[in-house]
């Protein structure tokens, strides 16, 4: 294709050595290197994605029939607390992070992050928030002898979680876990932000980035602002349990409400947070299986800081039942409205990349279609909940419950699985099966539409969340059935992806540098990279790299 | 599976030269962006807060016009700066005086923020269980006092290096980075002035 460098096959050799196990692990504890930390992010996550995803499915067995006492309700109310905050700090913000570590410095032509200590620091610092967490369900009793494991709700709303009605440790647990994986958080989008500033190669100007950099640079600034307030509001939590202050002590004129808009100012950007990274592998994944540049670059990069921006100042349409008065509802729900533009331009840019391309349906491109379609109904359902009396009825039932499910699994999951095979050769250097990855693809579209569109109907029904059990004769049966019996496949579409993972790492078909014929300069380098990335210092001269040096005679530089 | 192909070309073009913002600049300035919002919200819940105590003291009664140690913080603003430029220039000597100066004006604000609390806690009864006032007054004096505390030991490691004799001219972009924190501690300074001690008042 292009010339090739001497150079890095000589420096190449010198790592194919065979080591000792013992020294291989101590080799990835002790790593600085972007990839190795990416790829430990995104394995800490999957093992989560599977102990909530595990969660989930008690929870489903639980409310498939009516009147069950599959687990107690003691044991729900915790299933449902770590189910939700296991899957949004220590399944989602890992997995964007631990992509954004793999990713942006191949993308941007560096060698590594701006601070490869930091990062190290920020995941074992994330890592021990999660472990927290979890050892909670030993340690959460305490010397009171009460519950184990959190059950104030993943949003932990004042007074529950004062130490009149949460007693023992486990509240504490959630906080310190939660406040962990914020200073993590912080650090590693403070790195990714950096890097995307200082680090870029020759002639990767701002214009010139590939749009997931550019994603993950506004997901990163939002990460400031978003992740503070929830450290803020973590340290008073903490204060209010140990020490005894009163910030959301009812008792002593410290307000309950107060909490609800720390946690959603960080709550509702933070949707947005773990969207953007979704985003940022379809805009990277759609062009090339369209075998079309992305249509509207400069539109795509402005929608995507609107995004940004309006999505700081729409929190409180989590609180419309609260009673904000009408001038305040009616702000929220405009806000709440205007952010369906930047996305709605988003949508409308995909459907042109894929309009008159060359479409191949690998699958990695199914399940951007998948994104697609879910992530629009997802919207539609979105824009319902934004209108204040609509909410007034809906909040807190299970309609609510299939609406973000929708966005998290529908849009965030189903990008998520696509970049998994799509950059899958690039990390090993063999490809998935495409026949296993049809299977999960299919089994988990099914399962997923199962689920979460019928999960709709008792919600409709007036079926409210986090609730226990349920008796017969509401109408709400046939449809909880329906969505337990979803939960199945989708833990069959989950095994296919995970038996894939694993086989293809071993058997898979040997993969090309750059298998899929794509243009962005991750794909320049062997699969998987050396350490170094770069043997030289790459220079860019267009949005596609590679396709300039793939067709010298009509480079993109030309038109850009 | 090792050996590589590179499809990059060795560019021997001659280009204008490649200029990229400085790491350490940008990555404290993304910290400083992280830690605002943070102090943010403690702002917000003292403002909430002002005149929803149940109970007293209230602020009104026990608190007093911290003139000495915002004197003492804001110039220090100014040596740490005067230490900056005088590394910039190779003159290390001014440099250690700069942050000598520092560090002591950063110690007296700390020694003065210690009385002030000593004074509220054994005359007035006001600790952070007393009252919302006690709670977010605290906390927020608190976290400030707690960024000046890890500001001085970063400074004083810069003292002991120049005393040392290792600073050098090369130095003057890290010493840059540290005097920005210090810069956002005393901007956050003024801010908690202004609310605790005029708004709050």
């Amino acid at each position: 294709m292009a010339d090739s460098t001497p150079v890095m096959e000589g420096l190449d050799q010198s790592l194919a050595v065979k080591r000792p196990r013992l020294e291989a692990i101590y080799e990835w504890i002790t790593t600085v290197d972007h990839k190795k930390i990416g790829l430990m992010y995104i394995a800490y996550a999957l093992i989560f994605l599977v102990v909530g995803g595990f969660e989930a499915l008690l929870m489903r067995i639980q409310l498939a029939v009516p009147n069950n006492h599959f687990v107690s309700p003691q044991v729900f109310n915790r299933l449902f607390t770590m189910h939700g905050t296991t899957m949004v700090f220590f399944m989602g913000m890992p997995m964007l992070f631990g992509f954004a570590n793999y990713l942006v410095p191949l993308m941007i032509g560096a060698r590594d992050m701006a601070f490869p200590r930091l990062n190290a620091f920020s995941f074992w610092i994330s890592a021990f928030g999660g472990l927290l967490l979890y050892f909670s369900y030993f340690g959460g009793s305490g010397l009171y002898g009460a519950g184990s494991a959190p059950d104030v709700g993943w949003f932990a709303y004042a007074p529950l979680t004062a130490n009149v009605f949460s007693p023992g440790h486990s509240t504490d647990y959630w906080t310190l876990a939660v406040f962990l994986s914020g200073i993590g958080s912080i650090g590693t989008a403070l790195n990714i932000v950096t890097t995307i500033i200082c680090m870029r190669c020759k002639g990767m100007k701002m214009s010139r980035l590939p749009l997931l950099i550019w994603l993950y640079l506004v997901m990163s600034s939002m990460v400031f602002i978003a992740v503070g307030p929830l450290t803020a509001a973590q340290i008073m939590l903490t204060l209010d349990r140990y020490v005894g202050s009163h910030f959301f002590d009812t008792q002593a004129g410290g307000s309950a409400v107060l909490w609800m808009h720390y946690f959603w100012i960080f709550g509702h950007p933070e949707v947005y947070i773990l969207v953007l990274p979704a985003f940022a592998f379809v805009n990277e994944i759609v062009p090339v299986f369209s075998r079309k540049a992305i249509f509207g670059y400069p539109a795509m990069v402005a929608a995507s800081i609107a995004i940004g921006f309006i999505s700081l100042s729409v929190w409180a349409h989590h609180m419309f039942t609260v009673g904000l008065g009408p001038a305040g509802n009616t702000f929220f729900v405009f806000a709440t409205m205007v952010i369906s533009v930047p996305t709605g331009i988003k949508i409308f840019n995909w459907l042109a990349t894929i309009w008159g391309g060359d479409v191949h349906f690998a699958v990695p491109m199914m399940f951007c279609i998948g994104f697609l379609f879910q992530f629009l109904i997802a919207g539609l359902t979105g824009i319902m909940l934004s209108v204040a009396p609509f909410d007034w009825q809906l909040s807190a039932s299970y309609f609510v419950v299939a609406h973000f499910h929708y966005v998290l699994v529908g849009a965030i999951v189903f990008a998520l699985f696509g970049a998994f095979y799509y950059w899958y050769p690039k990390v090993t250097g063999r490809m998935m099966s495409e026949i296993l990855g049809k299977w999960h693809f299919w089994l988990f579209l099914i399962g997923f539409h199962l689920t979460f569109d019928f999960m709709h109907v008792p919600g409709l029904l007036g079926m409210p969340r986090r609730i226990y059990t349920y008796e017969a004769g509401r109408g709400w049966e046939m449809w909880n059935l329906i969505v337990s019996v979803g939960a199945i496949f989708q833990v069959a579409g989950i095994a296919c992806f995970v038996f894939n993972l694993v086989r293809s790492y071993f058997r898979g078909e040997i993969a090309d540098h750059d298998p899929w014929d794509a243009w962005t300069l991750e794909w320049a380098t062997s699969s998987p990279p050396p350490s170094y990335n770069f043997a030289i210092d790459p220079t860019v001269h267009s949005r596609r790299p590679l396709w300039d040096l793939k067709h010298p005679e009509d480079p993109d530089s030309d038109y850009e | 599976m090792m050996n590589t192909v590179s499809t990059i070309a060795i560019d021997v073009q001659a280009e204008p030269p490649w200029v990229l913002p400085s790491r350490g600049t940008v990555g404290m300035i993304c910290l400083i962006v992280a830690e605002a919002a943070i102090f943010i919200i403690f702002f917000v819940s003292y403002v909430f807060y002002i005149g929803k105590s149940l109970t007293g003291p209230y602020p009104a009664q026990v608190l007093e016009l911290p003139i000495f140690s915002t004197v003492c913080l804001l110039s220090s603003s100014f040596t740490v700066h005067f230490a900056v430029v005088a590394l910039r220039r190779n003159s290390l000597r001014n440099c250690a005086i700069g942050l000598a100066s520092t560090v002591l004006l950063g110690f007296l604000f700390l020694l003065s923020t210690a009385r002030e609390w000593y004074h509220l806690i054994h005359d007035d009864g006001l600790t952070i269980r007393t009252n919302l006032f006690g709670s977010t007054f605290y906390s927020l004096v608190g976290l400030h006092a707690t960024h000046v505390l890890i500001g001085l030991v970063m400074l004083c490691m810069a003292l002991g290096i120049s005393l040392a004799g290792r600073m050098k001219e090369a130095h003057s972009e890290r010493l840059e980075v540290l005097s920005l924190y210090w810069h956002f501690v005393d901007g956050i300074w003024v801010a908690v002035f202004l609310v605790v001690y005029v708004i709050g008042r």
